[in-house]
């Protein structure tokens, strides 16, 4: 992700390293297009015009000028607002065109000033959303809604990558604008968000091109970016208008979106917020800051599984009202709650409500709102997939774990079953504050077999059980029990939890699990879990929040990006870095 | 839960002091280890078919409770569950958490060690049982045997109290490892106990004596330091298990008393140092009985130095001996200790953090106890009139553990190579010749009263009895 940007003088530099000291800022998710600072856009028929115009000033932490069109996270923020606005408020719209906004180019990449004052996890979390939106982005595009980037001016670093993220790329041919990852010989870092792996996994170049181009800071333009795959078409600038309305054009025309759909209004969400809480209609989160745990609970009320509510209650109708909520509060907590190490998930509701919710995505996805809302619940567990903290379901009586629910408490490492009901202790009580007299169940449904693939493309059941899936094997045994109400014993013969206690071990079990994770080394734990969490085939995605992203994290602690002497530190100085010359 | 499972009286079974009645999960978690428990007893405890002995038994902590006789058919035996007073002031002592209050419950970052440091002592209580399990039948009085079931019983409720703490305080892991406890077996090829000195035969009863008197008083100081412990259970558990093991060690220090005092006499009567041919077993027998079972002993204090004793020192885990009277921080980050170093040959010394000097800290401690004994009984001797004196070998002769572990060390000290060792080991340590010796006077005595010749008698009987009271009685 990167970053062209004029030299900075010494002052800028200074207020970087003064920002470096500040504690991580709070962040805020919320915005509308009425609010954005750096974007805009128009909707002409089945056609989306996006102008990235990035705001010199707006950066979303003080420190650094986004010149350039460069971006920050805020910058991103609205880009992520912006595409869930397309599918939910605009979903006629068939094609839609990224550009920019300036006359002199398209887009600088991820704003180095920030990235060189920014503390190690800030500039994870911000790769790491900024990765999300990208691949937000492909997912519209299988959706009907195809992203053709119209690069009117240089894309460098994070503005390339923004580009490899849309199905076509145009770049202008005036001898002078050019396609490039700067980051390495710049830099000292990777193109982090997608880069590298999109050039030779999506967009097919050489490895020896690729290579060479990853190498050339000023990358390429013209023709040799279309030979080379860079970019699709290099046109000249009097054909600029016609031949991006054209390809727009066509672009929709393949589209086999419904023209008459009516959107949605996707209102800011209700949230009240104190420390130790976070409360939305269905969610709820509380916090134990000494314990580091956050108890997220999902409470999942009657709805029907007809299609024609989700469209009348548009964001009011509880399960997209669930899925937006879950989604604000994990990037909230991620972002802003570093040192609570373990999520809890625990639902809460009845088997009867989750079930209608899955009748009405299973039986509707003809219905672009039901499967709008569908791709956004399966991105919204990739991004629990994907997410630096420990996961733990609960599974206790009052909870509600049955078809699309379940998939929360399989995105966890661990899940634990309550097996009978709390029997005589008055004291343990349930996290969810629910009474409940009938034991915990869960049901497996077909939402476990295809309709939420991982980012490695199996469904969450595939990967928990990789390679059993033959003749009598775990996944067929499962698949034979969809729609049972299984219990805490059964759930543990079939595999489907880590335990099953009963309420006499419950309490101890749960309590000196937590005290022992929270004792471990939070970084072992990432890494450890990110591990477990993805087994099989890699993927475009796999191998972005996997290889690519790993290999970045590694590079940016490395001295010889973040050290003083090290190039992030340097650019802009005037200065070379001074590299430690072993290979590691 | 259903209703189903039978109802037990608790209280009458299992004598406690933690409200067993009360706490249905450990209630749960007894009943079935209970009758694994009670195989375990009858496959691996006394051989020995007797009607009932003459036990005591805990039914409480106080000074009336504890130590309540009576005739007891050994299958019957109410092994009970018992933790010292509780103090609700109590803070931890040493450590990164000093001042802190002790925990109630297990904190989980440290459940793993504490776990650990429980099943190693809990592996350590049955193993001697099994080790003593044929002894009853070659007893030199009714006196002798009795006090042999006492200490088994004992060592069974030992057993008991770790794992109640495993059954209260760990959960399903808990469980699993007490199950473990009754799987594993003293000498077992399979699954043999977890430390080596506990997997050696105690094929007579010299080495029943000189076990309760050296590797029972590794017990107490494993104890004392367990008793140090931030985990408040397992201090008041450990506080309790030490009164007890004090009778242990009474029994192996006064039964090696009467051995010496009987060879004393033979050596008079006879005027001979050779007194096998009189039944009975000479002083260089019973030196060399010394130096194999002190020096297995030492090996259990385990490494000079234990990154593993720092850990649980820093943790508040397990502490030293008497820790509360010692004059220092009590954390010990910029102290250094000594530790005993085998270096190029010579016996020597490093300088280590103190923290990493624990292990050594606690097997100093347990070598001057020790020395008392040997005081003891060199002044049986003295007062017999015989010029002779038992020792304790050098800490480094004969290791297998630690830093001497592979060096040549005569119990004076002096590295040898390992041709001379070998050579000369037979003057140091049993033989074969030796164990057939005292075998070979291995002879029941079950008449009130009488006694084996190699022995002298007690002077006085168990709970203010006479010595020829009938302390078993036989079906």
């Amino acid at each position: 992700m990167t970053v062209l940007e004029e030299p900075v003088n010494d002052v800028a530099a200074d207020t970087a390293e003064s920002a470096r000291s500040e504690a991580v800022p709070h962040v805020d998710f919320d915005t509308g297009p009425e609010r954005y600072r750096h974007w805009r856009f128009t909707v002409d028929g089945p056609t989306a015009w996006v102008y990235l115009d990035v705001a010199e000033d707006g950066g979303i932490v003080p420190g650094y000028e986004l010149k350039l069109n460069s971006y920050d996270l805020g910058v991103d923020i609205e880009l992520y607002d912006l595409t869930q606005r397309l599918r939910f408020e605009h979903p006629q719209v068939r094609s839609v065109v990224l550009t920019s906004g300036k006359d002199t180019n398209f887009c600088a990449g991820a704003n180095i000033r920030m990235l060189a004052g920014s503390s190690h996890p800030w500039k994870v979390n911000f790769c790491k959303f900024t990765n999300e939106t990208r691949n937000g982005i492909e997912d519209m595009t299988d959706a009907g809604q195809t992203w053709i980037a119209a690069l009117n001016g240089t894309a460098a670093g994070g503005g390339y990558e923004m580009a490899l993220a849309c199905d076509r790329i145009l770049l202008v041919d005036d001898r002078s604008s050019a396609v490039s990852l700067p980051e390495v010989p710049l830099l000292g870092v990777l193109p982090g968000t997608g880069g590298l792996t999109r050039v030779i996994d999506k967009r097919r170049v050489r490895k020896d091109r690729a290579d060479v181009f990853a190498t050339r800071s000023e990358g390429f333009g013209g023709r040799k970016a279309v030979e080379w795959k860079l970019v699709d078409e290099a046109v000249p600038r009097r054909e600029w208008d016609r031949v991006v309305a054209e390809r727009a054009a066509e672009a929709a025309g393949a589209s086999t979106r419904p023209a008459d759909a009516q959107g949605i209004s996707l209102p800011p969400l209700q949230r009240t917020e104190a420390d130790g809480a976070l409360t939305y209609d269905h969610v709820r989160v509380t916090l134990d800051r000494e314990a580091r745990t956050a108890t997220v609970v999902v409470a999942v009320p009657e709805m029907t599984d007809d299609p024609a509510a989700l469209h009348d209650q548009g964001a009011a109708h509880p399960l997209l009202a669930i899925v937006r909520e879950l989604d604000d509060a994990i990037l909230r907590l991620r972002t802003n709650e570093l040192e609570i190490g373990t999520w809890l998930l625990l639902t809460e509701g009845s088997t009867e409500h989750a079930l209608a919710a899955d009748r009405l995505l299973a039986g509707h996805q003809d219905d672009w709102l039901v499967a709008e809302t569908t791709r956004y619940l399966r991105r919204v567990l990739k991004r629990l997939d994907v997410t630096s903290r420990s996961l733990i379901a609960l599974i206790e009586p009052g909870s509600c774990f049955a078809g699309p629910f379940l998939e929360l408490a399989l995105a966890c490492d661990r899940q634990y079953m309550l097996e009978g009901t709390f029997e005589e202790d008055e004291d343990a009580t349930l996290p969810s504050g629910a009474a409940a007299e009938e034991p915990a169940v869960v049901v497996v449904t077909d939402a476990q077999f295809g309709t939420f693939p991982m980012g490695n493309g199996l469904t969450r059941l595939g990967s928990r059980f990789y390679g059993d899936d033959g003749e009598g094997g775990a996944l067929e045994t499962i698949r034979a029990r969809r729609g049972e109400e299984l219990t805490g014993g059964d759930a543990d013969d079939l595999g489907l939890v880590t335990d099953a206690p009963d309420d006499i071990d419950w309490t101890d079990e749960i309590r000196i699990l937590l005290e022992e994770r929270a004792s471990l080394s939070p970084d072992a734990l990432t890494g450890m879990e990110a591990n477990h969490r993805f087994v099989g085939p890699e993927t475009m995605e796999t191998r972005i929040f996997g290889r690519l992203t790993a290999w970045q994290n590694w590079i940016f602690i490395r001295p010889n990006a973040s050290g003083p002497e090290g190039a992030l530190r340097k650019y802009g100085t005037g200065r070379k870095a001074d590299f430690d010359q072993k290979r590691v | 839960m259903t209703s189903a499972r039978p109802k037990i009286d608790f209280d009458a079974k299992i004598p406690n002091n933690v409200d067993l009645a009360g706490d249905r999960k450990l209630q749960r978690a007894l009943e079935r280890w209970q009758p694994n428990f009670l195989d375990w007893w009858a496959d691996m405890g006394p051989a020995v078919d007797t009607k009932d002995v003459y036990l005591r038994t805990a039914v409480d902590v106080g000074r009336d409770g504890w130590a309540h006789f009576d005739h007891v058919p050994m299958n019957e035996y109410r092994w009970g569950v018992f933790l010292s007073e509780h103090d609700p002031d109590r803070r931890i002592a040493f450590g990164e958490h000093k001042g802190e209050p002790v925990w109630q419950e297990v904190p989980g970052e440290y459940r793993a060690d504490l776990q650990r440091l429980i099943v190693i002592q809990g592996d350590t209580e049955p193993a001697s049982v099994e080790q003593q399990r044929f002894l009853g039948a070659t007893a030199p009085s009714l006196y002798d045997m009795r006090n042999l079931f006492q200490v088994n019983v004992e060592e069974g409720r030992h057993l008991w109290a770790m794992v109640y703490l495993l059954h209260a305080y760990f959960g399903r892991a808990g469980r699993e490892e007490a199950d473990q406890l009754l799987a594993r077996n003293s000498g077992s090829d399979d699954s043999p106990r977890i430390l080596g000195a506990f997997n050696e035969e105690t094929p007579d009863w010299l080495s029943f004596f000189m076990f309760t008197y050296f590797t029972d008083r590794d017990g107490k100081y494993q104890l004392g330091t367990l008793k140090e412990s931030g985990f408040d259970p397992l201090s008041r558990t450990c506080e309790f298990m030490l009164k007890e093991e004090a009778h242990h060690m009474f029994v192996g220090t006064t039964g090696i008393d009467r051995v010496v005092r009987r060879t004393a006499e033979l050596m008079a009567d006879h005027d001979t140092e050779e007194v096998a041919g009189a039944g009975g077993i000479p002083l260089t027998m019973i030196q060399k009985y010394i130096n194999f079972h002190y020096t297995v002993s030492l090996d259990l204090f385990g490494n000079e130095s234990s990154t593993n004793a720092a850990n649980y020192f820093t943790a508040g885990l397990k502490g030293r001996w008497q820790e509360e009277r010692r004059e220092d921080d009590h954390q010990l980050t910029d102290d250094a200790g000594h530790v005993d170093a085998y270096k190029d040959g010579q016996v020597t010394h490093n300088e280590v953090p103190a923290l990493l000097a624990l292990n050594q800290d606690l097997r100093h401690e347990y070598i001057n106890d020790c020395r008392t004994g040997l005081k003891r009984w060199n002044r049986i001797l003295a007062k017999a009139g015989i010029d002779a004196e038992l020792t304790l070998p050098h800490v480094g002769f004969n290791r297998q553990v630690g830093a001497f572990a592979g060096a040549h060390i005569t119990p004076e000290g002096r590295v040898i190579p390992e041709s001379e060792w070998m050579a000369q080991k037979d003057q140091w340590l049993p033989t074969e010749v030796d164990k057939t010796h005292v075998r070979s006077l291995m002879h029941p005595v079950l008449e009130p009263g009488k006694i084996a010749g190699w022995i002298a008698p007690p002077s006085t009987g168990i709970n203010d009895k006479p010595v020829d009271y009938e302390y078993v009685h036989f079906h």
